[in-house]
């Protein structure tokens, strides 16, 4: 745009020469320059406000026309709805790992009356008791006729007793759809599994919500209606728990034990494939005992021993010192420490099992063998108390086990506060300090798994977890080399299964009584194995509460006499079910060696 | 011309009338089956839920260990041992025909005569 000037030379001077004052040019330039700039500026408001109208009006007419096409259509149900699974499954079946089913959902009837249909409510109460023999019929009458509308008979009918209820004939009797959760497999990981029950009831659904274990763990992803139709998959194998839950109870049976508990974890992935405790109960009915005053939470029937049992597990510690002390380099497998019972510390005096003396000098191969608990106290001194917390942290051992379990977060290990030497001493050996059977079939997983923690899961994985190191390889190696030594040629010889290379560390402990002190006569017997050793895959652990061996002159309360045959027993049964291929000389089969004439 | 073009539209009119009434009914008809259909589905699935519960529940370890106990004599099914596993090279080859499994026994009136030799057999 060119500029006018506001004094052009020319037109000043002749006005000048014409005697007129030349400030009227340059009033009236600039007066022009101004309309100028108020034309372009009006112009561009224009613009936007036509703009702006523009989009309120395309804003407007797309939600109108929305609004109309809303107001238009029919109201229906979205139909593509149907399609999926979730039409039968509002909470999500869980399965074992190769897809067995464990829990799942079945289409039952709740019963409720409307009772101002009733035509006869006397006949309705006495046929109701009749068929339901848990109902009393005068209180049943008696709630039909209070004056109120409304009333939950029976939550979940069977087929045939709704049959029976449709035959009475009286249309206040009503029937609402109900689903329920349903574990085929009766006892079965039954603590895994825990219990379902009804949340918010209405007439024409309720909502099931887990109770216990994973069902409560996992009840997000069970209820998620978007993945209702795919089955929650757990790590747990079916047949294996099933042996398992067997030879355990036998075993249970023939130690004269009042609880146990087996854990069985694949050491690369830290899938559990078994977790079983003893007395079980049945899911489908969820008991809820009342227990006598003065005892002890395990025993009830729902207390899950493997993950909310904090016991103090005694000699199965004794491995992590020696393991820790190799990887310091502060021994090796075969050097000497003092063995010579008993030991003084202090006003403390720690003895050996039976008062043994394996002293003066043990290697430490044969402290862990022979289960020295002065061999373990010298070796943990020194390590020191700083250091051997710390290790035996990171194995996990002083928080709940992370497993997907409602009652894992709440079984705290039990973790003595202060750290004198004498903790030092008695933690080396598995007392003062107390650990779920998980927790512990953790830590060996940790050592079979080469050094590299491993976190325990419930859920299928397919791929190896990855875990921080906790200790070298080669201490890993020597550890599980150890603990192959136990079962060769120390306390758990009754262990050895023949192909599989059991290594294991027993653990004795006498429980606390309540006073204060210990029981003499009452244990907890503990072994944790690892098979094969040369290539551990496994990691078992068995637990017996109160365990007593009586076939011999006197009555035998060690892990090696109980704990130990049983999980002999439970390695024999399973290793083939998982897998695991023998490594001895396979007996010829009959009939299929070549014959000559 | 113009009538007939009038009558054209009007017939084509009626035409498209009738084409609309009937896919009206026609749609309405299809909803319906696929309203039943899908009902159908709902109750094949809820049938297919409760048989896959029932299979689970009769196929439970318990109940397969009590019955492999009960017909012990008939099928002898025992816990799987560590002594079953074997590898492919323990197995035998089987023996190697011989002369007289080759002919058949009824097949000897209308034999033919040949020569030649057998394969050496390896003992």
């Amino acid at each position: 745009m060119t500029r006018t000037p506001l004094r052009p030379l020319a037109r000043i001077l002749h006005a000048r020469s014409q005697g007129q004052n030349p400030d009227t040019i340059e009033r009236e330039n600039l007066r022009a320059r101004h309309e100028e700039i108020r034309e372009r500026a009006r112009g561009r408001a224009q613009l936007r406000l036509l703009f702006l109208s523009l989009c309120f009006f395309s804003a407007f007419t797309v939600i109108g026309a929305r609004m109309g096409m809303l107001a238009a259509t029919e109201p229906m149900e979205p139909r593509t709805a149907s399609n999926g699974a979730e039409i039968t499954a509002g909470r999500a079946d869980i399965v074992d790992r190769n897809g067995r089913v464990l829990a799942t959902n079945m289409l039952t009837h709740a019963l409720y009356v409307q009772t101002k249909d009733l035509i006869d409510p006397a006949h309705a109460a006495a046929e109701l008791a009749r068929i339901f023999p848990d109902l009393d019929e005068a209180v049943l009458l008696q709630r039909f006729t209070d004056g109120r509308k409304f009333l939950w008979v029976k939550k979940v009918l069977s087929p045939e007793q709704m049959q029976q209820v449709h035959d009475i004939g009286d249309p206040g009797l009503l029937f609402g759809p109900r689903e329920m959760r349903l574990y085929p497999n009766g006892q079965l990981a039954a603590h895994v599994l825990g219990g379902a029950s009804f949340g918010a009831e209405g007439v024409d659904s309720a909502e099931v919500i887990g109770t216990a274990g994973l069902e409560k763990a996992m009840d997000q992803r069970l209820r998620d209606p978007a993945q209702a139709g795919t089955p929650l998959q757990l790590s747990l194998d079916l047949t294996i728990q099933a042996t398992i839950e067997e030879v355990l109870h036998t075993g249970m049976v023939m130690m004269n034990a009042k609880g146990a508990a087996a854990v069985l974890m694949d050491v690369q992935t830290g899938e559990i494939i078994s977790l079983a405790s003893l007395p079980a109960y049945d899911p489908n009915n969820r008991p809820n005992p009342v227990l006598p005053k003065g005892a002890e939470p395990g025993d009830s029937p729902l207390f899950n021993r493997a993950v909310q049992g904090v016991y103090e597990l005694g000699s199965a510690f004794k491995i992590f010192a020696a393991a820790q002390a190799m990887d310091l380099g502060l021994v090796n497998p075969e050097s000497m420490v003092d063995a010579n019972a008993p030991m003084v510390w202090g006003k403390f005096k720690i003895k050996e099992f039976e008062n043994h003396n394996y002293g003066p000098l043990l290697s430490v191969s044969d402290v862990i063998a022979k289960s020295s608990n002065v061999g373990t106290a010298h070796i943990a001194l020194m390590i020191g108390g700083e250091r051997q917390q710390t290790f035996l942290k990171a194995l996990g051992l002083f928080d709940p086990s992370p497993v997907e379990l409602i009652e894992a977060p709440y079984a705290k290990p039990i973790v003595p506060k202060r750290w004198p030497d004498i903790t030092t001493i008695t933690v080396s050996y598995g007392h003062g300090i107390a650990a779920s059977p998980l927790a512990l079939a953790t830590a060996y997983a940790t050592i079979a798994n080469g050094g590299i923690a491993v976190t325990p899961t419930l859920l299928k994985r397919n791929a190896p977890m990855e875990g921080v190191r906790v200790m070298s390889e080669q201490t890993a190696a020597e550890a599980v080399k150890m603990l192959r030594r136990v079962v060769t040629e120390g306390t758990a010889s009754l262990g050895e299964v023949k192909g599989y290379e059991v290594a294991g560390k027993t653990g004795t402990a006498e429980k606390p009584r309540p006073t204060g002190g210990y029981y003499d006569d009452k244990v907890v017997n503990t072994f944790a194995a690892v098979f094969p050793a040369s290539n551990p895959r496994y990691v078992l652990t068995v637990t017996l509460d109160e365990p007593v061996e009586t076939t011999g002159p006197k009555p035998r309360r060690t892990a090696g006499w109980t704990a130990v045959p049983v999980a002999a027993e439970v390695i024999r049964r399973t290793a083939p079910l998982l897998g695991l291929k023998p490594q001895v000389e396979a007996v010829g089969l009959d009939g299929l060696t070549a014959v000559s004439n | 011309m113009r009538p007939i073009l009038y009558v054209l539209s009007f017939l084509a009119v009626m035409a498209l009338g009738f084409w609309a009434y009937r896919e009206n009914y026609a749609t309405q008809a299809a909803l319906r089956e696929v309203a039943t259909l899908q009902d159908d589905i709902a109750g094949l699935r809820e049938g297919l839920a409760i048989q896959r519960a029932e299979w689970a529940f009769l196929n439970r370890p318990d109940r397969l260990r009590e019955l492999a106990v009960l017909n012990f004599d008939r099928l002898g099914l025992m816990p799987m041992e560590p002594h079953q596993f074997g590898t492919p090279t323990e197995i035998a080859y089987p023996p190697p025909p011989v002369a007289a499994d080759l002919v058949p026994e009824d097949g000897l009136a209308d034999a033919v005569d040949v020569s030649g030799s057998l394969p050496e057999q390896t003992p």
